[in-house]
This record gives structure tokens, C-alpha cells and sequence, in this order.
């Protein structure tokens, strides 16, 4: 049998560095706060996330006090030749340790965060963090990320449906399906070998300079632009997403068709009642990632000239001679993308639940 | 003639000729068991009567049609023909009784109420009705192989094939299944049956062919090819068979 260590002295070496991280996170905070003053007053709700946060990071040294007690308990155990119970004692030590790396890597970056915040005599903070001028910005900011709403929704329907037409036709088996295959196969290397920006300015300049107008010559310059981002985006979002599409087509087993098929189904029966079901769900994650991919690629639009979201950020950073309104553009999108995620997440955890056992 | 006809059937994969002239017959209401070593082409042959796999030379006939080669109705060919995979392919997105559903609605354009009531009239025969909305993953391999049974009979075949449909599970699970398939055979359902279980090939058939290497060596009623084969290779396979305990 190996010989036991209740890891004591590992146990100090973690407590002594988590204090004094405490500290240091402390002292940021600190000086975070002084610098509010320096301004204006710091707003209420400022102090209470720092007195919070100041708190919250006693978690750390308090698991390293823990850790301790179970390092020495596990010796004393150790010591009675109780090993069983010196095991379990010291593996509990070992877990707090774990929580001490993980919580004490999280006060560092609140440390972290704070000094940079105060850099440069708060410069930092009042240059991109400014608060009170995000909060003017709110409802230009909120108009423009409209355009932005309108583009990924538009565009994330066109392109559900518009990349499965050309994955279902690049996995058509048979000689007489070869031309066609070879023009969805064409679109997807060019698409996806292609800039999103380069796409978005060929179309979105190009079109109208080439006269390219037949249906949005009526509409206002917004939605004009609104539409060509919208088949730019789709263009080169068809092309990612037929790709995973094909990969789900692909991973349905051929067993699967042959069962349906045996059935008495039709090719494209088999597709639409077996084969896609079956691949969409399987390929929900990397689907969801280019969808927030094309959710963010949507300020790209704004270079055309679209009044979305970050071509309004850039006009009032022009103006106030600060980039708080764009970080408050960043936070719009956090607000989508985050939720999007987690919903996704659910959705497919619910139906694992559902057609899964256990 | 007969209902199954197969005249000198080949089917190649590459360079590797998997049936290399088979002919044999099933007659109406009749049971064949297709029994031989592993490989020598039993799972194609099934395949190639329901035309999953095309085969290279040859004919296939079904009541007398030629079913084989260019120009026949696939989908109109396998409503007749039910098949049974030995790994039971279950849609694994559908509930038990929309796996059984499926085909009857969208292919035969029964009403979903009319295909509800089939599905549960099968599934309660074979003392399934309670799991129909359970998903295929809850399901022991013996319960999800008597519904693939029951997902090929709701289509009414005309005859089923039946790929080694045993093979996939355990050992205590293999009589449920055999049950089933026996109760089809006493009703007249014709069958052709893959398998390696010579004492339900014993019990349920009304022939029995040995195929070996993509050709058939034998055949004859199950009495005399078991007790007195005239042949050598299925004196050996038989033979290795009984050393390995499975008769």
C-alpha cells in the first residue's frame, strides 16, 4: 500500500496565497472607488457591487482555512491508523483546494479589472465604461440594434431553408445528379472562401452601382440597404450552414434510410419524416454557433451605411469622443446572443430527455 | 409457380461476388429459413429481393412480376414486401406508435385515427400497448425488435423477410421474439428467414436452404436436411454449429 499524505503543507502554501490575493482584490476595490470621486460621485449601486464583491471574495481564504482543517484531521487520522477515514479527509481537503484555484482565479480578475478600470487616472473606465453616457445613448442605440434584430431573424429563416436545399441536393446519390451537385458544391467553396465584408460590399455597393434595382427601387435607403445586407448575409451563411446540415444528413445512419425505405417510403419522404428530423437534432449545436456568428456579422450591414446598432455607436463616438456607446452596443448583443444560447441548450437537453433513456 | 422466384441472381460488391447465381423458390403461406455460415450471403440476398441492393444478373419475380432490374415501382414493391433488420432500425425521433404509423399514413394515405387504431390493435396483440408512446431508447432490444415486427406487418405485406432478427439480442430475449414470429407462421404469413437458430429453423420451416458462398448447396424440408444432409459442407457447418452449443 502507497504511502498516505494528508498534503498539509500544500494546504498552507494555498491559504497564505489566498489571503494575500484577498488583499490585493481589496485593495483594488479600493482604489476603484476612489477613483469614482474623481469624476463625479460614484453611483449607489457602484459601492454596493464593490462592497459585495469585497465580500464574496472571503469565500477564498475561508475554503483554504477548510482545506487546512482537513489536511490536519486526515494527519491525526493518518496518524491512528484509520486510513479509510484519513483517505476520505484528505480528498475532501484536496476538493476545497480545487475551489480555492477557481474562486481565486475569479478575485484575481475582479483585482485585475479594477486596476485596469483605474488605469491612467480612470481614463480607462470613463473612455469605454462610462455608464452615464451609455444610459443617454439608450434609445438611439435601441433604434439601430432594431436593424440588427430585423437582419439576424430575417436572414436565420432565409438561410434555414436555403442551406438545407443545397445540402439535400449535394447528397443526392447517382451519376444524373452530378451537374447539380457540383453547382451546390461551387456555391459553398465560393461562399464560405469569401470575406463576409467583401460579400456584404460587393452586394451592398455593387448592386446599386451596377443598377441592380428591379425591386427595392421604391423603398426608402434603410430598407434598401436592410435587404442587400440581408442577401449577403444569407449568401455566405447558406454556405456554413448547408455544411453542417450535410454533416447531419450524414451522420443519419444508412440503416435508417434503409428501414424507411424498406417501408414502402419515397426518397424524399424518407428524407423529410426520418433522415432530417434526425440530423437537425444532432446538429443544433454548431448550427446555434453560426447563427450567433450571423447575429454579431450583422453590424458588418452597418458599413453600407445601415443605421444599426454600431453605425449609431460610431456616430456618438464621433460626437462625445468616447467609446461607452459602443460598449453599450456590445452589451445589446451580449443580451441576445447569451439567452439564444441558453434556450438552445434547454431545447436540446428536453428532447435528450425525451428519447433517451437515462 | 411460385410466389418467390429467384433465377440465377449475382450481386457483386467491388470484387467481391457476394451471390454468384442463386436459385431458389418460397412458395405462398410458406416458411424458408436461410441458414449459413456468416458471410455467405443470406442479409444481401434479402436485400436484393426488396431491391435495396440492385443486383447485376439475373431476375427476381414476386407473384410472378419481375421485381428486379429497371422500371418496377420500388415503393409500390416494398408495400408487399416487409423487412426486419437483424438491428432493429427503429426510428429512434419517433414514439413507438409513430414508428408503427408512419408508413401506413404516408405511403397507404390512411387517416391518422385509421392508423392509430391499427398501430394499436398490433401492439396490444403483442402486449406492447402501454409502452406505444415510449420513444425506442426506453425499450429492451426484444420489445424494440417485436415492434419492428409490428412497424413491417401494419404495412399488411404479402410477405416478410426477416434478417437475422436474433442475432442483436440477449440471449433470454430471443424466445419473446421467436414467439412472435412463430404465431406469424401459424396464421400462413410467408416468410423468409435469415437466421442461426437452428432449432426455430427446425420448428417453423417448411424448407430449408443452405446457402454457401453466395450459391445454394442444399435445400429440402428441415427433417431431412437437420437429420440426413446429402451434402458435405452442410454436414461441416452443421457439425460446428452443434460444437458450438447453438442446436
Amino acid at each position: 500500500m502507497s504511502r498516505f499524505k494528508p498534503h498539509v503543507v500544500r494546504a498552507l502554501i494555498a491559504e497564505i496565497v489566498a489571503v494575500a490575493l484577498t488583499a490585493v482584490t481589496w485593495l483594488a476595490l479600493v482604489r476603484f472607488d476612489q477613483s469614482l470621486k474623481i469624476g463625479e460621485p460614484g453611483p449607489i449601486i457602484a459601492r454596493v457591487i464593490e462592497i459585495i464583491l469585497a465580500v464574496a471574495t472571503l469565500v477564498v481564504p475561508a475554503f483554504g482555512a477548510r482545506a487546512i482543517a482537513r489536511s490536519l484531521r486526515a494527519r491525526t487520522l493518518a496518524s491512528e491508523e484509520r486510513l479509510l477515514d484519513a483517505r476520505v479527509a484528505a480528498e475532501d481537503a484536496t476538493n476545497d483546494l480545487l475551489y480555492v484555484l477557481g474562486l481565486g482565479l475569479m478575485a484575481a480578475m475582479v483585482a485585475f479589472g479594477a486596476l485596469f478600470l483605474t488605469a491612467n487616472h480612470a481614463l480607462v473606465r470613463s473612455v469605454l465604461f462610462e455608464w452615464s453616457l451609455i444610459w443617454v445613448s439608450r434609445t438611439a442605440l435601441i433604434r439601430g440594434f432594431w436593424w440588427n434584430v430585423k437582419l439576424f431573424v430575417v436572414a436565420e429563416v432565409l438561410v434555414l431553408i436555403w442551406a438545407l436545399v443545397v445540402a439535400v441536393v449535394r447528397q443526392l446519390p447517382g451519376r444524373q445528379f452530378l451537374p447539380i451537385r457540383f453547382l451546390a458544391i461551387a456555391y459553398a467553396d465560393v461562399f464560405r472562401g469569401v470575406p463576409t465584408i467583401i460579400v456584404i460590399f460587393l452586394v451592398g455597393f455593387g448592386f446599386p452601382l451596377a443598377h441592380i434595382e428591379p425591386f427595392y427601387s421604391h423603398m426608402s435607403p434603410n430598407t434598401q440597404l436592410f435587404w442587400l445586407g440581408t442577401l449577403a448575409l444569407v449568401l455566405v451563411y447558406g454556405g456554413y450552414v448547408a455544411e453542417v446540415y450535410r454533416a447531419g444528413l450524414e451522420s443519419v445512419h444508412w440503416s435508417q434510410t434503409a428501414a424507411a425505405r424498406s417501408l414502402g417510403l419515397s426518397q424524399w419522404q424518407t428524407l423529410r419524416y426520418v433522415v432530417i428530423p434526425q440530423a437537425v437534432r444532432r446538429i443544433l449545436p454548431p448550427l446555434l454557433n453560426d447563427f450567433v456568428a450571423l447575429q454579431k456579422d450583422t453590424a458588418l450591414v452597418g458599413f453600407l451605411g445601415l443605421a444599426e446598432i454600431l453605425n449609431i455607436a460610431g456616430i456618438l463616438k464621433n460626437n462625445h469622443f468616447n467609446l461607452s456607446p459602443v460598449t453599450g452596443a456590445a452589451m445589446f448583443f451580449l443580451f441576445v446572443t447569451i439567452p439564444f444560447t441558453r434556450l438552445v441548450d434547454y431545447l436540446i437537453k428536453r428532447d435528450k430527455a425525451r428519447t433517451q433513456a437515462n | 409457380m411460385s410466389f418467390i422466384e429467384l433465377h440465377d441472381v449475382h450481386k457483386r460488391f467491388g470484387d467481391n461476388a457476394v451471390l454468384r447465381g442463386v436459385n431458389m423458390s418460397v412458395d405462398e403461406h410458406q416458411v424458408v429459413c436461410l441458414i449459413g455460415p456468416s458471410g455467405c450471403g443470406k442479409s444481401t440476398l434479402l436485400r436484393c429481393i426488396n431491391a435495396l441492393e440492385t443486383i447485376e444478373e439475373g431476375e427476381i419475380r414476386l407473384d410472378g412480376e419481375r421485381v428486379s432490374g429497371r422500371g418496377v415501382d420500388l415503393n409500390g414493391l416494398r408495400q408487399d414486401i416487409g423487412i426486419v433488420f437483424q438491428a432493429f432500425n427503429l426510428f429512434p425521433h419517433m414514439s413507438v406508435v409513430q414508428n408503427v404509423t408512419l408508413a401506413p399514413r404516408k405511403v397507404l394515405g390512411l387517416s391518422k385515427q385509421d392508423a392509430t387504431d391499427r398501430a394499436h390493435a398490433l401492439l396490444g396483440r403483442i402486449g406492447l400497448w402501454d409502452k406505444r408512446n415510449d420513444y425506442p431508447d426506453r425499450l429492451s432490444g426484444g420489445q424494440q425488435q417485436r415492434v419492428a415486427i409490428v412497424r413491417a406487418l401494419a404495412m399488411q405485406p404479402r410477405v416478410m423477410l426477416l434478417d437475422e432478427i436474433t442475432s442483436a439480442l440477449d440471449p433470454e430475449l430471443v424466445s419473446e421474439v421467436l414467439a412472435l414470429v412463430g404465431e406469424l407462421a401459424g396464421e400462413g404469413m410467408t416468410m423468409l428467414i435469415a437466421t442461426h437458430e437452428m432449432g426455430f429453423a427446425r420448428d417453423v420451416a417448411s424448407k430449408v436452404v443452405f446457402l454457401f458462398a453466395g450459391q445454394v448447396e442444399e435445400e429440402g424440408p428441415p427433417a431431412q436436411l437437420f437429420s440426413a444432409p446429402t451434402r458435405e459442407r452442410t454436414r461441416s457447418f452443421l457439425r460446428s454449429i452443434i460444437e458450438a452449443k447453438r442446436m
